[in-house]
């Protein structure tokens, strides 16, 4: 209890005086996430949405693969894209790793099967309703794919959201590829590890509440637009 | 239709913010060190300066000794600063590293509850501290990870004339871990626990522990800098990680080692050679 | 490109050689054979369960016949999809306002955007929801969203218009609106089928019933004759409500 009240402190305090160095991790945690959904989105939704409408041999498997691959553990992503990054490795001559690109590319990796598998299932109970009415309109698949994918635009911002959340939490991965390095690659869940492991639990906790609070910030403003969007077109 | 403009916008925006701080390509090198290096502050205190001086900004990648090592066997870092000086001439008689050289040193402490059930506080002696805690099988927290500070442990049961791999029991925990995590492990157990004196006086978490054997020679603790080498990585940054070096040891470089203190107290002792 | 220069004036006759639809070894629809011209209104009725529906969308061509022959007359699948249309039994809506799920069947058919709004609002018009053009199209009721399905099919200016079961799900002010709606579409040259279980309606509305039973088509007969005196067995046991389902 003494260690959660010193924490709100050292969270006030640390908000209020905008000390630089909190600003420049939470703009970089910022970044490399929004960064990571956005490709994750771009591949992901596509992809789902073509998996929900499309019909080829090996489809259930492929629908089974993605949602095994939603549970892969970050920290093994993290070690996998370490290892293809590295100098010693066949992506090295790159030189990323140790950089937020690296982040990004990792967390690229975690999130993909779940904003896909996510958006492949909402996508296909929507076009499980919709599949007789587009096609006797004469919608192709393609355009079905589209326009079921702003169709369902409410429920995809909560698969993306979910995608986000994931990304920002993830500790493991960005560690490893990331390395940590103060001002470079040291975001909000990588500091607090340090902090923790540096015994300044207090620290460590009012980074986590700060960390919450964005997150929350954000499902709260996603939350609004998703009800102004069923309010204006049901 | 707006709400579509809108979507279109924020994701244009957010993808134009994402390219902007592709900052200015500014001179750096890649470091792979120890944690108490880190830990203790002194990369904090000691980097700016040298940025200031030479305009090269140094990455630091903190892990163990172990995994800095590997870091530099696989390249991806240009200058590693450690801990072990038997790995360390290990590494460059296999040809990864070059120009070894020697900076500060600092010394281990050995850290125990205030309770002592081992009775060794206020001795000088780490060897006799050892033998005592194992005769009563105190718990003992072993970082277990191939560190600079865990290879030192391990010399000293060894000099303590104790096979710890056969003599270790349920009291002996090996952690797999950090200094700091390890020094939180050893706090919520009240366990003894072998660390570098930099990280101890940064550490915060400090529960009922407290230093109990000091000022042992043989708990010396050197500190050497060397460069990945660029004959069998030609990426290295050879200029920029030799200036690190050359700063590291020449006058100005370790008089800002001795400068960087914790509550008035040295923490780290420049010993370059000429 | 040819073919499309070839098209010709008229999709019609629909012909139906023989066409069978078997799933999970269950023959639906048995060796119907039929073929529906242009003009009269056609009725499809029958039991629950005889196929009605899966008739329609073979004719529709939303199934193919397991075995059989669905021809039109006309050689390009394109060309006889673009001249029929459909309408279900639930109205399917996107989120989008009313106005805008016509201009969305508009566009698959190629318009350009102020011709297909233009359209559409006429559309809208002609069923009388021209005042809830910008409204969510999913929440108006149940009767209005029906309408709006015949409005976005009427939009697309079919030659033949099918329609499975249309007032179904709807109360009796709404279907009479439905049956309105319908007879304008027919007076406007559409050749209107259509399935119903409602027998009232299929007398309000039929030139000529076709009878379903067991997936076989086993009476065809202008409506007067059928209601007065169907020639089989299975028509008159219906007909006095013997017949729920099969």
């Amino acid at each position: 209890m003494n260690n959660l009240t010193l924490a709100f402190q050292q969270a006030i305090a640390l908000v209020a005086s905008l000390n630089p160095e909190l600003v420049q991790i939470v703009f970089l945690s910022l970044r490399i996430s929004v960064s990571a959904v956005l490709v994750a989105a771009a591949v992901g939704l596509p992809l789902g949405a073509a998996i929900a409408v499309g019909r080829f041999p090996g489809r259930q498997t492929l629908i089974v693969v993605l949602n095994a691959l939603m549970g892969l553990p970050p920290v093994v992503v993290g070690l996998l894209v370490y290892l293809l990054l590295s100098r010693a490795g066949p992506l090295g001559a790159m030189g990323i790793l140790f950089t937020p690109t690296a982040m990004v590319i990792a967390q690229v990796v975690i999130i993909l099967p779940i904003i896909a598998a996510l958006s492949r299932q909402t996508i296909e109970d929507a076009w499980v309703e919709y599949r007789e009415q587009l096609r006797s309109l004469g919608a192709t698949p393609l355009g079905a794919a589209l326009t079921l994918l702003w169709d369902t635009r409410s429920s995809l911002v909560t698969v993306i959201l979910a995608g986000f959340g994931r990304a920002a939490a993830e500790v493991g991965a960005v560690m490893i590829v990331g390395g940590n390095i103060d001002g470079v690659t040291r975001v909000m869940t990588t500091a607090i590890a340090l902090e923790t492991s540096k015994g300044d639990l207090a620290l460590a906790l009012g980074l986590g509440i700060i960390l919450l609070a964005l997150v929350l910030a954000l499902n709260a403003a996603a939350y609004i637009t998703k009800e102004a969007t069923q309010r204006r077109y049901g | 239709m707006d709400l579509k403009r809108l979507w279109l916008a924020a994701i244009v925006l957010s993808a134009a913010a994402r390219l902007a701080p592709a900052a200015a390509q500014q001179k750096f090198i890649t470091v792979a060190s120890t944690t108490s290096t880190e830990q203790s502050g002194l990369f904090k205190y000691l980097l700016p300066i040298f940025e200031q001086k030479t305009g090269i900004q140094v990455r630091v990648v903190a892990v163990g000794t172990g995994q800095a090592l590997d870091i530099g066997r696989r390249g991806d870092a240009d200058v590693l600063f450690v801990h072990d000086k038997a790995a360390e001439e290990q590494f460059v008689a296999e040809g990864y590293g070059v120009d070894r050289k020697e900076v500060m040193y600092n010394d281990f402490v050995l850290i125990g509850p205030k309770s002592d059930p081992a009775k060794v506080g206020g001795s000088k002696d780490i060897l006799s501290a050892l033998q005592k805690i194992k005769a009563g099988a105190a718990p003992f927290v072993s970082r277990a990870d191939k560190s600079g500070t865990h290879a030192a442990e391990l010399r000293y049961w060894k000099a303590a004339g104790i096979d710890i791999e056969q003599a270790k029991g349920p009291w002996y925990r090996e952690t797999g871990s950090g200094m700091g995590p390890a020094l939180n492990t050893s706090a919520s157990m009240n366990a003894y626990i072998l660390a570098d004196r930099g990280t101890w006086l940064s550490f915060k978490n400090r529960g009922d522990l407290t230093i109990l054997v000091e000022g042992d020679r043989r708990l010396f603790n050197q500190y050497g800098v060397m460069l990945v080498n660029p004959a069998k990585y030609p990426h290295v940054k050879k200029d920029l990680g030799e200036a690190f070096i050359d700063w590291l040891v020449a006058a100005d470089g370790q008089q800002a080692i001795a400068g960087y203190k914790i509550n008035g107290e040295q923490l780290f002792f420049p010993n370059a050679q000429r | 490109m040819i073919e499309a220069m070839r098209a010709p004036s008229t999709i019609l006759p629909l012909i139906l050689d023989r066409v069978t639809f078997t799933v999970g070894g269950r023959r639906i629809i048995d060796e119907v054979s039929m073929e529906i011209g242009a003009g009269a209104r056609t009725v499809i009725l029958g039991p629950n369960g005889a196929g009605k529906s899966v008739l329609m969308r073979l004719c529709h061509g939303l199934l193919a016949p397991t075995s059989g022959r669905v021809a039109w007359n006309g050689a390009d699948v394109m060309e006889v999809h673009r001249r029929q249309a459909m309408v279900f039994q639930r109205p399917v809506m996107l989120r989008r306002s009313a106005l805008a799920n016509v201009a969305y069947a508009l566009k698959l058919r190629g318009e350009l955007p102020d011709v297909r709004l233009r359209h559409a609002r006429a559309a809208l018009e002609s069923v009388g929801l021209a005042h809830l053009a910008e409204r969510p199209a999913r929440v108006l009721s149940g009767g209005e969203q029906q309408r709006l399905a015949l409005a976005r099919a009427w939009a697309l200016r079919p030659e033949v218009l099918f329609l499975d079961e249309p007032s179904a799900s709807l109360d009796p002010s709404a279907s009479a609106e439905i049956e309105r709606v319908i007879e304008a579409i027919h007076a406007g040259g559409t050749k209107i089928v259509m399935t119903t279980h409602n027998l009232g309606q299929a007398r309000r509305i039929a030139d000529e019933i076709l009878f379903l039973h067991q997936g076989r088509l086993i009476e065809r007969a202008p409506v007067g004759r059928f209601f007065t005196l169907p020639a089989t067995a299975e028509a008159g046991a219906f007909l006095k409500g013997e017949l729920p389902w099969t």
